[in-house]
């Protein structure tokens, strides 16, 4: 052989694995896809211009964002996720330009002035949400029925966690309503089936842990039922089962360990039928997301995976 | 339902494991002698310790398995032997294909008689445990799994910390090799014998012999080969779960033990001696032949044109046994001693094979470019130690190094099980043995 050849020194390991950031993203995208084609169905076409429109805002920003921060931008389809995220926690006939600005703000404030993807604390999506509901409350407050035809117009109507159970699933099938996603409520929640759908893609692909969005839904159904609601209806009702499947389940934002996941689950979920049932908001998901965000760099402090050679007896008890 | 199987249901207790796809090349291949070499080059750093010391000049000749080289200054550095009978040329400074750092080497250019040096053969089994020891050190021994660390200092048990049980690893973790795989399957009645020697040695009740359940075929021929040795004791060849990285003395411990080694310690510490089959092999050929430890198996594999195990005499050069299989392929750019998952690189194809290169890897490097840690916990679920290897990477990235130790980075095994899994194409193992250095820098100081 050639003994001149150029020969490459590296770093063991030699061999890698096939994972990548790009192939993590676009399995979220294809989950999200389902979540997306529901809301189009029940809301009209109207949700595809709001989803182009988180999608645009999210990417130019980024791009920008990297430019002014001298780093090299790269498409690993972190920005798409964010933009489809934040369309999905808003209300179904929001304006573009509210649309445009959260998630300029995701991007620009919450993910990139952190020092990007994977130095955030918060989720993007949920603070883009926040953000635009203290901003812009009164541009966000029209929620709408489903439409039986795409193009028709938009008839106002009350969300089941808004306006209570008894006002708005008092006929036909309530529950089943609920799971199909036949009710008002923001852009991608609304269909318990479709975000299932979506999740169990994710799962199947083992990018997120189930034990997520079972101790999630299963403490709010716990919870609620012993605080004397309907707990079928706290789990199929609002973002509870998006934010299960899709936000609880963030990489950044969340705990390494498979514990620390489920006591942010566990918090997260007694947060959400506190906020739903004492509080004065009619949905709990979002922020019970953030405020255990703000505690996963903690939780990742004391919960740790037990080391070799190293004795239990060191560990506090009833941190499992 | 105890408290445990709660613990696994909810996936608290299960570890995942990497498991990098097999590509044994060279499983049915047959051991055969590698051409002599007509000149080798034999660094005298070959093994944990201190370098050895030559003993020989310029002009002197020598047969192989004359001594060249005493053991260092300290108790922990091993003897050198000529691998081929000639003169000695030069004793230049040349790169470790280890270390990567530069040391005395002693160069020998063969005469072609490959005339041998004469054996004192002996029975095991009048030897005292002195005697024994003496001839395993006489032999330049040193572990042939990969770590290279001295046998004799190995096995030399202080009255305080008595061993009970002898672990064989045969478990070949890492992919493309086949060394210790064709030896089992060749020569199993010598690694039996060396059990039987350091059995009587260490005076253990128990011996286990781990295979991973890939190679069935080995499993076979030990349980034949200890079935028809009667050996005194409870020994049992174990099939382990072929995963990565079980090869790990560590990992293979637990594995068919249950138990751990304590963090900083050594299987030693809680009675057990860990030795791989190949030294096993060689330590038969120490005490009963009075051999010198000169030649070794070895994988040559990867991109070639057909991937053989050779049984080659350490001072090769790698072009020299890549020739015996064919050549590289045109787009192979990388040259690896040991395995792809923690092997060393090579600049040249004249770099020498030593004591612990059991594979010469032709393989297409890596050029994937790193990027910053999305927190996934990949590397946190994979880690055999229970680390969490992504806060090696923000530690030493941050420059803080005392943090590592928070985070028990001593224990690290570097195995790269995580850099393997990493979606954003981290080097963590490179992160961790910067930090490593600089905490041991620090200590020195």
């Amino acid at each position: 052989m050639e003994t001149a050849k150029r020969l490459i020194l590296s770093p063991a390991p030699h061999l890698r694995g096939r994972d990548s950031v790009e192939r993590d993203m676009a399995l979220v995208i294809l989950a999200l896809l389902f979540p997306a084609a529901g809301a189009v169905y029940f809301f009209g076409l109207y949700v595809l211009l709001m989803l182009a429109t988180g999608v645009a805002a999210a990417v130019l920003t980024e791009v920008v964002a990297k430019r002014m921060r001298g780093r090299p931008f790269v498409m690993d389809g972190s920005a798409i996720v964010t933009g489809l995220l934040f369309v999905m926690v808003l209300p179904p006939r929001a304006p573009l330009w509210v649309v445009a600005i959260g998630a300029v703000f995701s991007i620009a404030i919450v993910k990139e002035a952190f020092g990007g993807l994977g130095c955030n604390i918060f989720n993007p999506a949920l603070a883009g949400r926040a953000f635009v509901t203290v901003s812009f409350a009164g541009s966000l407050s029209r929620w709408i029925a489903p439409t039986t035809s795409w193009m028709a117009d938009a008839v106002t109507t009350a969300t089941p966690l808004g306006e209570g159970f008894a006002a708005t699933l008092g006929q036909g099938e309530p529950y089943r309503a609920l799971f199909l996603g036949n009710v008002g409520g923001s852009v991608g929640e609304t269909s318990a089936l479709l975000i299932l759908v979506g999740g169990a893609l994710l799962l199947a692909f083992k990018l997120i842990k189930w034990q997520v969005p079972v101790f999630y839904v299963g403490t709010v159904f716990v919870l609620s039922w012993l605080m004397g609601e309907d707990p079928v209806f706290h789990i199929l009702a609002g973002g509870l089962m998006l934010g299960a499947f899709f936000m609880a389940t963030d990489y950044v934002t969340t705990p390494l360990t498979t514990r620390g996941k489920i006591i942010f689950s566990v918090v997260a979920g007694v947060l959400v039928v506190l906020i739903r049932v004492l509080g004065n908001m009619p949905e709990g998901v979002a922020y019970s997301i953030l405020v255990m965000n703000a505690f996963t760099p903690l939780i990742d402090r004391y919960v740790r995976p037990k080391v070799y050679g190293v004795a239990k007896a060191g560990r506090k008890k009833g941190v499992a | 339902m105890n408290a445990a199987r709660v613990f696994e249901a909810l996936g608290l207790k299960r570890r995942a494991w990497v498991h990098p796809p097999g590509r044994k090349l060279a499983t049915a291949k047959a051991i055969e002698p590698a051409s002599l070499p007509e000149r080798v080059v034999l660094p005298l750093q070959q093994h944990i310790g201190s370098p050895a010391q030559a003993i020989v000049k310029s002009g002197d000749d020598v047969k192989v398995g004359q001594r060249i080289a005493d053991p260092g200054p300290g108790f922990c550095s091993a003897a050198i032997h000529a691998t081929v009978s000639g003169t000695v040329k030069q004793l230049p400074e040349i790169v470790n294909p280890i270390t990567g750092s530069p040391g005395t080497a002693v160069v020998i250019e063969s005469d072609g008689a490959d005339a041998w040096v004469e054996f004192e053969p002996a029975d095991p089994e009048t030897l005292g445990p002195e005697e024994t020891l003496t001839r395993i050190a006489d032999a330049g021994i040193v572990g042939l799994g990969g770590a290279a660390f001295p046998t004799h200092v190995k096995l030399r048990r202080p009255p305080e910390s008595p061993v009970h049980t002898l672990l064989v690893n045969g478990a070949e973790c890492e992919p493309y090799i086949t060394a210790d795989e064709r030896l089992m399957l060749e020569d199993a009645d010598r690694i039996v014998r060396g059990v039987r020697i350091l059995g009587r040695l260490l005076d253990v009740q128990r011996v286990w012999i781990g295979v991973e359940d890939n190679k069935p075929a080995a499993i076979d021929r030990m349980k034949q080969a200890v079935a028809a040795a009667n050996l005194p004791g409870d020994v049992r060849v174990v099939a382990v779960p072929s995963q990565y990285p079980m090869g790990a003395e560590k990992t293979l411990l637990k594995a068919i033990s249950g138990k751990e080694v304590p963090e900083g310690g050594f299987p030693t510490d809680i009675g057990v001696v860990v030795q791989n089959v190949a030294t096993l092999a060689a330590i038969d050929d120490a005490v009963t032949l009075g051999k010198p430890l000169v030649e070794r198996v070895v994988s040559v594999t990867g991109l070639v044109a057909e991937p053989k195990n050779v049984l080659a005499r350490f001072g090769t050069t790698a072009a020299h046994l890549l020739d015996r299989a064919g050549g590289a392929s045109p787009e192979a750019d990388a040259i690896i001693f040991g395995g792809p998952m923690m092997g060393i690189a090579q600049a040249g194809l004249e770099a020498p094979i030593v004591k612990s290169t059991n594979c010469v890897l032709m393989t297409r490097a890596d050029r994937r470019i790193e990027r910053g840690c999305v927190r996934c916990g990949r590397c946190v679920e994979v880690c055999a130690m229970g680390l969490m290897p992504l806060m090696f990477v923000n530690h030493v990235k941050q420059g803080i190094i005392d943090g590592l130790l928070d985070y028990h980075v001593m224990s690290c095994v570097e195995c790269g099980a995580c850099s393997y899994g990493c979606p954003a194409n981290i080097p963590i193992v490179s992160y961790i043995k910067l930090g490593k250095a600089e905490l041991r820098k620090r200590e020195a100081k």
